[in-house]
C-alpha cells in the first residue's frame, strides 16, 4: 500500500505538531483558493461538517474512554462488588495490593514471560525475515507458511499448547526424545510453564516477520552492495548496516510486544484457568491480567480490580518511557540530523 | 560500478571490467576461477537458504497437520502423534455437532464478526475523513487524543464499560461484543487517515466545484478511493472479533449466546479439566474454529500483508 508518499514539503503550517495536524494536500502544496470573507463564512460551515464526521469518535471517546477512565480511577478507591453501592475506602485497595502475595507473584510471572517473549520474538522474526529476503521468488510462499499460524484463534493456540507440550507423550517431548533429550513437564512443572508458553507463542510470530521483511526490503541495495565491495562479510554487513537501517522497525516491535506481553491473557487462561477450576500448576501461569480479570469478573472485587488496572497502566507507561529514552541512542531514523 | 572496476566484483556482475593497462593476461587467468568459485558459493547459499526455509516451513505447518490428523482419529488414538491416523474416521465431525451447540456458536460468531467489522470500518472511515479533509481549530489536539487512546491498556476501561452495558441490560446478549465499534477505533482511524492523506486534494476540490456536498464527497469519492485501507480494516477487525475470548468471557453466560472461542473454552473446561476427557471433540472444534480464519487469510492475503507491513512502517 502506498499511503504517505505524496505529502508535499511545506504543506503543514508551522508551529503545529506536524504529524497530527495534517490534511489532504494539493499536489503542489499550494492552496487552491485565496482566503476571502466568503471563504471565512464557509469555514464555519466547514467546521460543523468536520465535527459531523468525527462525531462517532467524539461520542465514543466520551462514553467508552473518558468516562471509564475517570470512573475506574474512582472505583479503585472503593470497595465495589458490582451490585451494592460502592463504599469509598481511600487508598485501601492500593495498600492491600502492595501486600497481596498473588499480585507480586503475578507481576513476577508477567515480567519473566515478557522478558523471554520480547527478545525471542524479535530474534526469531529477524532470522525468518532475513531468510525470506534471500529466498527470491519463493519468498511469498514461505511468508504465507510463517504467517498462517497467526490466524489461529488464541483459544485454539492454548488448546494446542496443552496437547503438544504435554509432558507425557506430547509431540514436542517426543521430538526432543528423538534427539536423546528428555523433555520437561512443560504444562505441569512450574519452572517450565512460562518457557513453554513463550515457545508456543513463537508459532504466532507471523506479523513480526512481515514487518521486518518489509523493513529489510526498504534498506537501499546500494548500501549493502557497496559494503560487500569494500570487503564486509555477512556479519559486518548485518550488524553495521542492516540492523541500524531497520532499527525503527525493531524498536516498534520491542514496544508493541512489550505492551502485548504485559497483557498476555488468552492462551494461559485457556490452558490453566476457567470454570473447570484452576489446575494445580496455575500459580506459575497466573499472569497479571488473568489475576485482574478473575478479581473483577469471577470474585467481583471490582474496586480492587480497578486499582490493579491502574498499577498495570503505570507499569506499562514507565517501561515504555524507558524504552523510548533508550531508543534515542539506539534507533536510527533516516533524515535525522545528529 | 566502473569506479570499483579494479577490485573483486560482486557476484553476478561478470562484465564491467574495463581494459586497464595493468590488467594483464596474468590477472585475467587468476580471476576466472575465482568468479566460478564465487558463483558456486552463491549457489550453495541458495540451496542452504531453501533447505532451511523448507525445514522451518514444516515446523510451522506441523501443528496444523497434527491437529487435523488428530481430528480424524478415534478417542483412543488422539494422542499417538501419528501424522497419518491409524484408524481414519470422520466420526468426530459428526459427533461434535451433536455433543455441543456448535452450529449456534458458529452463527453467533458470524453475526458478531460481520457487525463488528462493518461498523468499525464505516465509522472509522468517517472519522478518518473528518480528520484528513477538513481544516478546523483543535484538529491536531483531537487527533492526538485519538492516538493516545491506542496506548491505554484495555484493563483500565474494562470494568466501567461492563457497568455501562450492564446498566443498559445488554449483558448476556451479543450487543456489547460489537456495538462499541459504532464509534470507530483509534487504530483504524489512524490507518484510514494515512490513506486519505495520500490522495491528491485536487480530486476533491474538483468534485466540490461540480456541486458535490460533504456527504457525496465522502461516500461517492473518498470512500471508493480508500477501498484498500477499508478492506484492511474490515479484515483485521473480522479476525479480532472472530478470535476474541475476553469480551465473550465478560458478557456471555448462557451456552446459546456463546461465540465459538467462548464455546471452545467451555469445552476445555468441561471435557478437558472437567474429567470427561473428550479431547477429540475439543480438537475437532478447534479445527472448525480455525478454518474460517485460514480461508479469510487466503481471500485477503494481499490486504493482510500490506496492512501489517504499513503498521510497522508507521512505528
Amino acid at each position: 500500500m502506498t499511503t504517505t508518499q505524496r505529502i508535499p514539503p511545506g504543506a503543514e503550517p508551522a508551529g503545529v505538531p506536524a504529524a497530527l495536524d495534517r490534511t489532504i494536500s494539493t499536489e503542489s502544496g499550494r492552496e487552491l483558493a485565496p482566503p476571502s470573507k466568503a471563504r471565512r463564512r464557509a469555514s464555519r460551515r466547514n467546521t460543523l461538517a468536520a465535527l459531523g464526521f468525527i462525531s462517532p469518535w467524539l461520542i465514543g471517546f466520551a462514553i467508552f474512554t473518558a468516562w471509564p477512565i475517570g470512573y475506574s480511577l474512582y472505583l479503585s478507591l472503593t470497595d465495589y462488588d458490582g451490585i451494592s453501592p460502592a463504599q469509598f475506602t481511600g487508598f485501601d485497595n492500593y495498600a492491600r495490593l502492595a501486600e497481596d502475595p498473588r499480585v507480586g507473584q503475578s507481576l513476577l510471572n508477567t515480567l519473566i514471560y515478557t522478558a523471554l517473549y520480547v527478545p525471542s520474538h524479535i530474534i526469531v522474526a529477524l532470522v525468518l525475515a532475513m531468510l525470506l529476503q534471500r529466498a527470491g521468488r519463493s519468498a511469498g510462499f514461505f511468508r504465507t507458511l510463517f504467517f498462517l499460524p497467526k490466524m489461529t484463534p488464541a483459544v485454539a493456540v492454548g488448546v494446542l499448547f496443552l496437547l503438544l507440550f504435554n509432558g507425557q507423550g506430547g509431540l514436542i517431548n517426543e521430538a526432543l526424545g528423538a534427539f536423546g533429550i528428555p523433555g520437561p513437564y512443560w504444562t505441569t512443572d512450574p519452572a517450565w510453564v512460562k518457557p513453554g508458553l513463550v515457545l508456543m507463542s513463537l508459532w504466532s510470530i507471523g506479523s513480526a516477520v512481515i514487518i521486518l521483511l518489509a523493513a529489510l526490503q526498504n534498506v537501499p541495495k546500494e548500501l549493502t552492495e557497496s559494503a560487500t565491495i569494500d570487503g564486509a562479510n555477512l556479519w559486518q554487513q548485518t550488524t553495521r548496516i542492516t540492523l541500524p537501517m531497520i532499527s525503527p522497525a525493531l524498536f516498534f516491535l520491542a514496544v508493541v510486544n512489550t505492551i502485548a506481553g504485559f497483557q498476555t491473557f488468552t492462551e494461559a487462561y485457556t490452558a490453566f484457568f476457567g470454570a473447570g477450576g484452576e489446575s494445580f500448576q496455575s500459580d506459575a501461569a497466573l499472569f497479571y491480567v488473568i489475576y485482574l480479570f478473575r478479581q473483577a469478573f469471577e470474585f467481583f472485587n471490582m474496586g480492587y480490580a480497578s486499582a490493579l488496572a491502574w498499577v498495570l497502566f503505570l507499569v506499562i507507561m514507565v517501561v515504555t518511557a524507558v524504552q523510548f529514552v533508550v531508543s534515542k541512542r539506539l534507533v536510527y531514523y533516516e533524515g535525522d540530523q545528529k | 560500478m566502473t569506479a570499483h572496476a579494479a577490485r573483486p566484483l560482486p557476484a553476478g556482475s561478470t562484465t564491467g571490467i574495463r581494459h586497464d593497462a595493468a590488467a594483464d593476461a596474468h590477472a585475467d587467468v587468476a580471476r576466472a576461477p575465482r568468479q566460478r568459485n564465487h558463483r558456486r558459493r552463491k549457489q550453495i547459499g541458495r540451496i542452504v537458504n531453501r533447505a532451511v526455509l523448507v525445514l522451518l516451513g514444516l515446523v510451522f505447518m506441523y501443528p496444523f497437520a497434527w491437529l487435523i490428523s488428530a481430528s480424524f482419529k478415534p478417542r483412543g488414538e488422539v494422542f499417538d502423534n501419528r501424522l497419518i491416523p491409524e484408524t481414519f474416521t470422520p466420526q468426530n465431525y459428526i459427533d461434535v455437532w451433536a455433543e455441543v451447540p456448535l452450529a449456534v456458536w458458529l452463527m453467533n460468531t458470524v453475526i458478531v464478526t460481520a457487525l463488528a467489522a462493518v461498523t468499525v470500518a464505516m465509522s472509522s472511515a468517517m472519522v478518518a475523513w473528518g480528520f484528513a479533509y477538513f481544516r478546523f481549530k483543535g484538529r491536531g489536539v483531537l487527533f492526538g487524543f485519538v492516538l493516545a487512546t491506542m496506548m491505554l491498556p484495555g484493563a483500565v476501561t474494562m470494568i466501567p464499560t461492563f457497568l455501562i452495558w450492564n446498566a443498559l441490560g445488554m449483558t448476556g446478549t451479543l450487543v456489547p461484543l460489537w456495538a462499541g465499534n459504532l464509534f470507530g477505533s483509534a487504530f483504524y482511524v489512524f490507518l484510514l487517515r494515512q490513506f486519505f492523506l495520500g490522495l491528491p486534494r485536487e480530486v476533491f476540490e474538483a468534485a466540490r466545484i461540480d456541486g458535490a456536498g460533504n456527504f457525496r464527497l465522502f461516500w461517492s469519492i473518498a470512500l471508493p478511493l480508500a477501498k484498500p485501507a477499508f478492506i484492511i480494516a474490515l479484515l483485521f477487525e473480522a479476525q479480532a472479533a472472530w478470535t476474541d475470548l475476553m469480551t465473550p468471557l465478560i458478557y456471555l453466560r448462557d451456552s446459546e449466546t456463546f461465540t465459538i472461542p467462548r464455546g471452545l473454552k467451555a469445552l476445555v473446561d468441561q471435557f478437558g479439566f472437567g474429567g470427561n476427557w473428550n479431547w477429540e471433540i475439543i480438537i475437532t472444534a478447534s479445527v472448525i474454529t480455525t478454518l474460517p480464519m485460514i480461508i479469510l487469510f487466503f481471500v485477503g492475503q494481499r490486504y493482510f500483508v500490506d496492512g501489517i507491513a504499513t503498521t510497522g512502517m508507521k512505528g
